[in-house]
């Protein structure tokens, strides 16, 4: 090959680098490997890396933007994609050098170990998740293929699903209750709390809660509630419905995780290429490299070189002495099995850390982007506080489904939780509008613009801002 | 754990794989479809209107882009320095990407929900299902034109730039070979120049094709009635007009008439740029045009189309002569249009036309009623593509 390296070199290396990986303890899946070139590397990404997914025309858009980034060199192919499967599967690029195919395998080591341990993956189901892919992707198929749907049809529920694919629950560690232990939950919360003084209180009215309301609970899984709740969908639609959601949560871990996942990945290859006594003109290119991928993006955030300074940070303070035993390595571990990106940060990102890095908040400002805070004693806190709002599902806006039958009419009301971000307005639009089209009856939000409570409307085409409200709010916490 | 796997690299694997090239067509479709949808929007904008072909608008593409509940801009962010940063201290352009990340401004791909193409081909998409009705319908008016000049071997003469260099330099070597054999040796060192008679030419001919010959009269009422908005869509309509004659058919002439009280054959700039004053006589209009036909554009051997656009506010005395000469145009041309621009609010009350042509009896005349700039593009399709298919029963 003109690479100058064999199937057999790479086989040779990887056996190296597994010694690596089980005396430092990674826990792995087996692992596959698969060599492609750049246009098929290209269609693996438009297809977030499956060997097998559905149709949908925004993958062809999203290959289309890969492809004029790449051609214009504005910027270029990951030196690997790997899948979150059992066993592991990764693409290595047929035009790298050896170096980097080295440094690469050792680098897929450290994602597939992070996958297998990290408590976000746990319900990804790894062993089935590529065989899932491609049942979802013949059952799409084979509806646009039906003559009584056919692919129109398939593609306007696929076009509204996937505007609301990521409307779910970010807290996927905790179990969601059924609908039963919902109503006993609401019952139990209707007796009232023990007063020691019952004798002299007059005794507050008795309240029976509404078992029936729908939902019980507010709820964030919007395309699952629909699926389960619009009694007009046809069944296939409830299936698209699903097939999107179950998508959503399968990548969900990895949104959440991707600082700390790319992080732990670099630190390992670094830590395996450094101990793999390489040839001298191999270990240069791989410096070259390893500090390329691991460099600040000055403007911009890093997740290799933010992730990859954190765990290093980790180790080192836990190394010189913290009590009871300093054993860095141990820590890391640890942080590695317990934390997504949120959490790591929070716990672990220092003063001293972000005033090395040199992080700051910036505002837009008259059409400029300006330097608000830097990270110094009095607002370090502050601006890691922003970057927490920018990583993971938080650039996501909260909406939750309050009420599925508001005025015993069948609309659907939603309120999105504020947090100091307002909606963009005219995406808030045409979601509603992508939401009408699945729920079939108006669709009310609530939300908060420049500080002011607004509730939108749409139905029949027509979108209307209400500006008080409606008049009856239901009643929640 | 055992050995990982590795799956070697096949190149004919790589090339059978085009896996998302069924979504690619899928979303360029809907790319062309939006830009379609969106041409009424496109053409009411007044800058396109007289703007060269290359000219790079910008269209909005709606249903392409893909739309979620997302947060406004109006939040912050967070970056990283390189150690002196600063509060203050500007990083870059709201609109653009982040210093550092590449040039500012014209990226491609960013995420083009709104795209730019030039006029010319934004013309191709608008007028891709029009025609210009009934065609084929006189084949008798068929003329040879010259389509396009085309190779057809090799000559001795001709102008430099059709020089060709291979041809010539091989022309040489043969005479050089054949010098040299015929001299022996000993001439090798010598210099050997290009000779006259190594110089080949590309020869280059007409390609002589049949096709029908069609003309396009433009008549536009140019009068005191007409202000400045009338013009602008009686502009815009012909605009769309003649770019559309203009992309789809080579030998297709166009002519211009501007009337008031008098009328006159006008320039293509002069048409689309110059205002005019003075009372309205349609018919003059009518009869220019008449004899423009009469005296270059014979119904025998052109087919002709004759479309005017007017506020309908004729001098009442004229009517009847209006009528007469509009249906004598009727009858001679393929497809004669009449569109009447009456913008809401303007405050003329003036006559319509529209109720005086009802009584031409022409399969091949049209009325159409232009109240806004929106009206502009529906009309113009309704035009051709009503005669498009009362044509096709005339299709052999």
């Amino acid at each position: 090959m003109t690479q100058g390296w064999t199937i057999r070199d790479l086989e040779y290396w990887d056996a190296r680098i597994r010694e690596r990986v089980r005396e430092f303890g990674l826990q792995c899946f087996p692992q596959e490997f698969e060599i492609c070139d750049h246009e098929q590397m290209l269609g693996y990404m438009a297809y977030h890396g499956l060997p097998a997914h559905y149709p949908h025309w925004s993958f062809g858009k999203a290959y289309e933007k890969l492809r004029t980034l790449y051609s214009y060199g504005i910027s270029g192919l990951p030196y690997e994609m790997v899948i979150n499967a059992s066993p592991s599967l990764a693409y290595l690029m047929h035009e790298n050098s050896l170096c980097l195919q080295i440094l690469t395998i050792a680098h897929v080591y450290g994602h597939n170990d992070f996958f297998r341990n990290n408590f976000m993956f746990r319900d990804t189901r790894p062993d089935l998740a590529i065989a899932h892919f491609k049942l979802r992707a013949d059952r799409v198929r084979s509806y646009a293929e039906d003559p009584s749907i056919g692919p129109q049809r398939v593609e306007d529920t696929l076009d509204a699903a996937h505007a609301l694919s990521l409307q779910c629950r970010r807290d996927t560690a905790i179990r969601k209750l059924s609908r039963t232990e919902q109503q006993e939950r609401a019952l139990a919360d209707a007796v009232p709390p023990k007063d020691p003084y019952a004798s002299i209180h007059k005794a507050p009215p008795h309240q029976t809660p509404d078992l029936n309301r729908l939902p019980l609970e507010p709820e964030e899984d919007l395309l699952l509630f629909i699926a389960e709740n619009q009694p007009y969908l046809a069944e296939w639609q409830k299936d698209l419905l699903r097939i999107v959601h179950e998508e959503a949560l399968y990548f969900m871990p990895q949104v959440e995780t991707k600082i700390m996942n790319e992080g732990w990945a670099s630190y390992w290859h670094h830590r395996i290429m450094n101990s793999l006594d390489l040839p001298e003109n191999l270990h240069l290119e791989f410096l070259v490299h390893h500090n390329q991928v691991v460099r600040a993006h000055p403007g911009g955030i890093n997740p290799y070189y933010l992730g990859y300074r954190l765990w290093e940070d980790i180790e080192r303070r836990h190394d010189s002495g913290l009590p009871p035993a300093p054993d860095g390595r141990a820590k890391i571990f640890e942080v590695r099995d317990t934390d997504r990106d949120a959490s790591f940060l929070r716990r672990f990102l220092t003063e001293q850390l972000m005033r090395d890095m040199d992080l700051y908040e910036y505002r837009r400002d008259q059409g400029q982007m300006v330097i608000s805070r830097i990270s110094d004693s009095g607002n370090w806190e502050a601006v890691r506080d922003s970057l927490l709002r920018n990583v993971g599902m938080a650039p996501v806006p909260v909406i939750r489904i309050m009420d599925a039958d508001f005025h015993h009419n069948r609309i659907l009301l939603l309120r999105h939780e504020h947090d100091g971000r307002d909606l963009q307005r005219d995406n808030m639009e045409k979601t509603l509008a992508y939401l009408h089209r699945l729920w079939g009856r108006q669709v009310l939000l609530e939300t908060v613009a420049s500080g002011r409570n607004l509730t939108f409307s749409y139905d029949d085409g027509r979108f209307e801002e209400i500006r008080n409200g409606p008049a009856e709010r239901p009643q929640h916490s | 754990m055992t050995g990982s796997v590795f799956r070697g690299y096949s190149e004919s694997d790589a090339l059978r794989s085009d896996r998302s090239a069924g979504d690619r067509l899928r979303h360029r479709q809907k790319v062309r479809e939006a830009i379609r949808g969106n041409v009424a929007d496109i053409v009411a904008e007044e800058s396109i209107i007289g703007q060269s072909r290359n000219k790079i608008i910008k269209v909005p593409i709606r249903g392409v882009r893909e739309y979620r509940f997302i947060f406004g801009d109006d939040y912050e962010g967070v970056g990283s320095g390189e150690g002196d940063s600063q509060p203050g201290q500007v990083i870059g352009n709201a609109a653009g990407p982040l210093p550092g990340s590449g040039k500012a401004g014209d990226q491609p791909g960013v995420d083009y929900y709104e795209t730019e193409i030039t006029l010319e081909e934004l013309v191709d998409i608008m007028f891709e299902d029009l025609e210009l009705p009934d065609m084929e319908r006189r084949k008798l008016r068929e003329v040879p034109v010259e389509v396009i000049r085309k190779r057809k071997g090799f000559r001795r003469v001709g102008v430099r730039v059709r020089l060709d260099k291979t041809r010539t330099a091989m022309a040489r070597m043969r005479r050089k070979l054949a010098a040299r054999v015929a001299a022996g040796d000993g001439t090798a060192d010598r210099r050997f120049p290009f000779h006259r008679d190594d110089l080949k030419y590309r020869r280059i001919v007409r390609d002589l094709r049949f096709q029908s010959n069609a003309v396009v009269l433009c008549i536009m009422d140019t009068s005191g009635s007409m202000d400045t908005m009338k013009k602008y869509l009686a502009r815009s309509f012909f605009f769309l007009l003649h770019q559309f004659v203009r992309t789809r058919y080579r030998n297709v002439e166009v002519v211009f008439v501007a009337h008031d009280a008098q009328a006159r054959e006008v320039s293509e700039e002069e048409f689309f740029t110059k205002g005019g004053s003075g009372g309205t006589l349609i018919s003059s209009g009518y009869l220019k045009a008449l004899e423009i036909i009469r005296e270059r554009y014979h119904p025998s051997l052109w087919n002709i189309y004759a479309f005017h656009c007017s506020d309908g506010d004729n001098w009442p005395q004229d009517n009847p002569a209006a009528l007469r000469t509009a249906q004598e145009l009727a009858h001679i041309c393929n497809l004669f249009g009449y569109g009447e621009i009456k913008p809401l609010n303007s405050g003329s009350y003036g006559d319509s036309l529209l109720e005086l042509f009802e009584k031409i009896e022409a399969e091949n005349f049209q009325a159409l009623m232009i109240e806004n700039k929106e009206d502009i593009w529906p009309g113009f399709r309704q035009l051709l593509l009503r005669e498009q298919t009362s044509g096709l029963e005339d299709a052999p």
